[in-house]
């Protein structure tokens, strides 16, 4: 990073004075000790590892279970800020279900030569077995996972879109019950808007998109990869909470054209499934053969309308690095209106003349893959080395279509505690969203990601990101 | 209930049983051996912890370090403490969902600090202090489980686990004891070598219960009689049985279905109320034990296949 740029810091501003969201925080903290803070962080990653939060780290040698860090300061938004940012997730998660439905089925974004067809055809993302297909309710992605970055005072950006499978919504809530163990005096003087709310609003919101002619009680349950997932936790977590069960592929199977599964008495149809695996490793029947994850024969049942998948299989299209890039087209097609979130200006290498600008200025952008996800595979320019410029030049000129970059923001700090006490540190942040038919529903509060390392500007978890408490005011 | 959920709390109460028995069964070698020298007790304790030809595989000579090292927490012997509390936990997580959260943070806790606490060899002096944390944490998980579960088929599966564990450790302690319980080694009605009579009422924690209730006096009629029939011991082959019976009861209740299991759990029942001491050394105790262990490595079997653990 440039150094002695200024970033725009939630707490003290552009101008080092505390913002109103803050005020009240502000204050509380000036009246704690620091060393006995820092001595109730520690016992907030004692309580983490009780309570059994860890995730695995794919890569590792040994598949330790770590901790995601998480620090004791919260991230705090106005309930006007957050009005604005409800309003324009609804709209995103909206248009995004509408262009779905419109790419599996008569494709008229592509008629209309706002998106061009080659992004779709040739994408892996895209399941052509997913055309004409209605999905119950006509909903594909129930839960969306926006990832938001701000760096000024209104100036608030899309980064992904995230309507595969987001994860981490268990961290939303498991911070807050922290929080509230660790200052509960906090919480009786400042007025923060509950999250613990979710389990119950998401099974709801699942249980609104069942089949047509189900059971009389709605059956969901979570489908897991199994323990050795990174993020087994959640799917467990999410599990308990609402009350349903944590299946794994082999404890499913189709039977009289349903999906059931095993129970000690027996086999019982489900009519919802929230999956956390992968469409490939869906149906090892209709996709990848070798997966052992899935349910052989899910799709057919699928098709026939009778079991709900959640999200449904195929939306990983619209989670597309280079799809994102029209975005903006994409919400004023289906909505008519202008997209109220902005999107972050996107090169696509695809592009000869993008691909030229970006070889020429590599060292100021970061240059993602277009299907990669969790931080791997990307290029923070300004950070880094000669070599790795060079290594990824030499990739991008290899394959420009699987690359996208955009200018490196100067994303906005949130103060973590430090030994020597705050210190500004590079945040983001992902709401999650609920959409059925009967609307979107979004949750006050959300994942803020931290990057802990000074000057960092990658939150990923799985590249040493940490976790806090987001917190939305509710109403003076 | 899916049938894996029932098969991971099952397991999961049959590992934690087993370790805490495995915990136990060192305590009894080391007390013997500070007391006893000479008394060879390891190698009975290993082949009581079915743990025999693993320890003679890999380590050869019985000596007293490697024995507590190999059943402590050597990762290669499956029954070890922390092998099981591994499986245990590792259960746990499998039916995080079945269970309340705090049990699941009694045993990830008792992980944690046990893997903690035996990341290296424990030396002697802190041996005491290292089977009295494990021993505190089986009762916590257990504290837990009593305190915070409801009381339908997942406890049911719980305890069957706990139940069939500690009835075949129970049964396999006397059957390598057997023979100094003989009547023809011992005449009926005389008194045992102490150290004999000590290793398996220790192995039990029942020491104090069998003198309280016979004055003191140990004969092998009446210990075998504690171990095997008396409904008060908790650990008693009975006392085993007739909660696998209740439990198993309770889930034909709830589900209304009759199993291969219950059939054999009855038999079993019946011939544990009906039969005596004096019959069982008729027929031989260690054909007796034999034929036990035989049953209830049956019932599990059915159980799992009865409620579908698996496919």
């Amino acid at each position: 990073m440039t150094s002695g740029q200024k970033f725009f810091d939630e707490m003290r501003g552009i101008n080092d004075v505390t913002r109103a969201p803050y005020d009240a925080y502000a204050s509380w903290f000036q009246s704690e000790d620091p060393k006995g803070l820092i001595k109730e962080a520690k016992e907030a990653e004692a309580f983490f590892r009780r309570t059994g939060i860890t995730f695995n780290v794919y890569g590792q040698a040994d598949a330790e279970e770590r901790l995601i860090p998480f620090d004791i300061v919260p991230r705090i938004i106005s309930s006007k800020e957050w009005a604005l940012l409800a309003k324009g997730i609804d709209q995103r998660v909206r248009a995004i279900n509408a262009f779905l439905y419109d790419i599996y089925h008569r494709q008229e974004i592509l008629r209309a030569g706002r998106v061009p067809k080659e992004l779709i055809a040739r994408n892996e993302a895209f399941l052509p077995m997913m055309m004409g297909v209605e999905p119950p309710g006509g909903i594909y992605t129930h839960i969306v996972g926006t990832d938001l970055v701000r760096t000024g005072e209104s100036e608030f950006f899309v980064l992904e879109d995230n309507a595969r499978t987001p994860s981490g919504v268990s961290y939303m809530l498991e911070n807050r019950e922290t929080m509230l163990q660790m200052f509960p005096e906090l919480f009786s003087s400042i007025k923060v808007r509950p999250v613990a709310g979710y389990p119950t609003a998401l099974h709801a919101s699942l249980a609104a998109c069942m089949p047509p002619d189900p059971s009389p009680e709605p059956t969901v349950a979570i489908l897991t990869p199994g323990i050795h997932n990174s993020a087994y936790f959640e799917h467990a977590f999410l599990a308990d909470n609402m009350g349903v069960e944590l299946v794994e592929g082999s404890d499913l199977r189709v039977r009289d054209g349903r999906i059931a599964m095993r129970t000690t008495r027996g086999y019982k149809p489900i009519d919802v499934i929230y999956r956390r695996v992968d469409d490939d490793f869906l149906d090892p029947l209709n996709f990848n053969p070798g997966s052992l994850l899935g349910v052989p024969g899910i799709f057919d049942v699928y098709r026939a309308g009778r079991i709900t998948i959640a999200n449904a299989p195929g939306t990983g299209i619209s989670d597309d690095k280079a799809i994102y890039s029209y975005m903006p087209d994409i919400v004023e097609f289906y909505t008519g209106e202008n997209a109220i979130l902005k999107n972050v200006p996107t090169w696509r290498c695809s592009e000869p003349e993008s691909l030229a600008y970006v070889l020429d200025h590599l060292a100021e952008l970061v240059v993602k893959e277009v299907h990669g996800s969790g931080g791997y595979g990307m290029l923070v320019g300004p950070a880094a080395s000669r070599k790795e410029l060079e290594q990824f030049r030499a990739k991008l000129q290899a394959k420009p279509g699987g690359y996208i970059a955009q200018p490196t923001l100067a994303l906005s700090t949130v103060p973590i505690l430090t030994k020597a006490g705050l210190a500004p540190r590079h945040v983001d942040l992902r709401p999650f969203a609920l959409f059925s038919p009967n609307g979107v529903q979004l949750i006050p509060g959300g994942l803020t990601r931290v990057a802990l390392k000074k000057g960092s500007l990658v939150v990923n978890s799985s590249q040493g990101g940490g976790t806090k408490d987001t917190w939305v005011l509710e109403d003076d | 209930m899916l049938g894996k959920t029932a098969g991971g709390l099952f397991w999961m109460f049959r590992s934690l049983e087993r370790s805490e028995n495995t915990a136990r069964l060192i305590e009894t070698g080391f007390r013997i051996a500070l007391t006893r020298p000479g008394s060879e007790e390891w190698a009975s304790v290993l082949k009581t912890a079915a743990a025999d030809q693993a320890y003679t595989a890999n380590h050869g000579a019985v000596e007293q370090s490697r024995v507590i090292n190999f059943l402590l927490r050597d990762p290669g012997n499956p029954s070890s403490v922390m092998s099981s509390f591994s499986q245990a936990r590792q259960n746990a997580r499998i039916v995080r969902t079945a269970i309340t959260r705090e049990v699941w943070e009694a045993v990830n806790d008792a992980y944690v600090s046990l893997k903690d606490r035996l990341a290296r060899p424990v030396p002697e002096r802190d041996l005491p202090d290292v089977l009295a944390q494990i021993r505190q944490h089986s009762a916590l998980v257990r504290g837990t489980l009593h305190g915070s579960m409801l009381r339908n088929d997942m406890f049911d599966f719980c305890r069957l686990g706990t139940f069939l564990e500690r009835a075949d450790n129970t049964a396999r302690i006397l059957d390598v004891k057997y023979y100094v319980l003989l009547p023809s080694v011992m005449q009926v009605g005389s008194s045992l070598d102490n150290v004999q009579w000590e290793t398996i009422l220790r192995s039990v924690s029942g020491v104090r219960a069998y003198n309280r209730l016979n004055h003191g006096k140990a004969t092998p009629m009446g210990i075998a009689d504690f171990l095997i029939f008396d409904p008060r011991m908790p650990r008693s082959l009975r006392y085993s049985v007739t909660k696998i019976l209740s439990n198993l009861r309770m889930l034909h209740a709830e589900y209304s279905d009759w199993h291969a299991c219950h059939d054999t759990i009855e038999r079993l029942d019946r011939r544990l109320t009906r039969q005596t001491v004096e019959e069982v050394f008729e027929e031989g105790l260690h054909e007796f034990l034999t034929e036990f262990l035989a049953e209830t490595g049956r019932l599990g079997a059915e159980i799992e296949t009865d409620f579908k653990f698996t496919e």
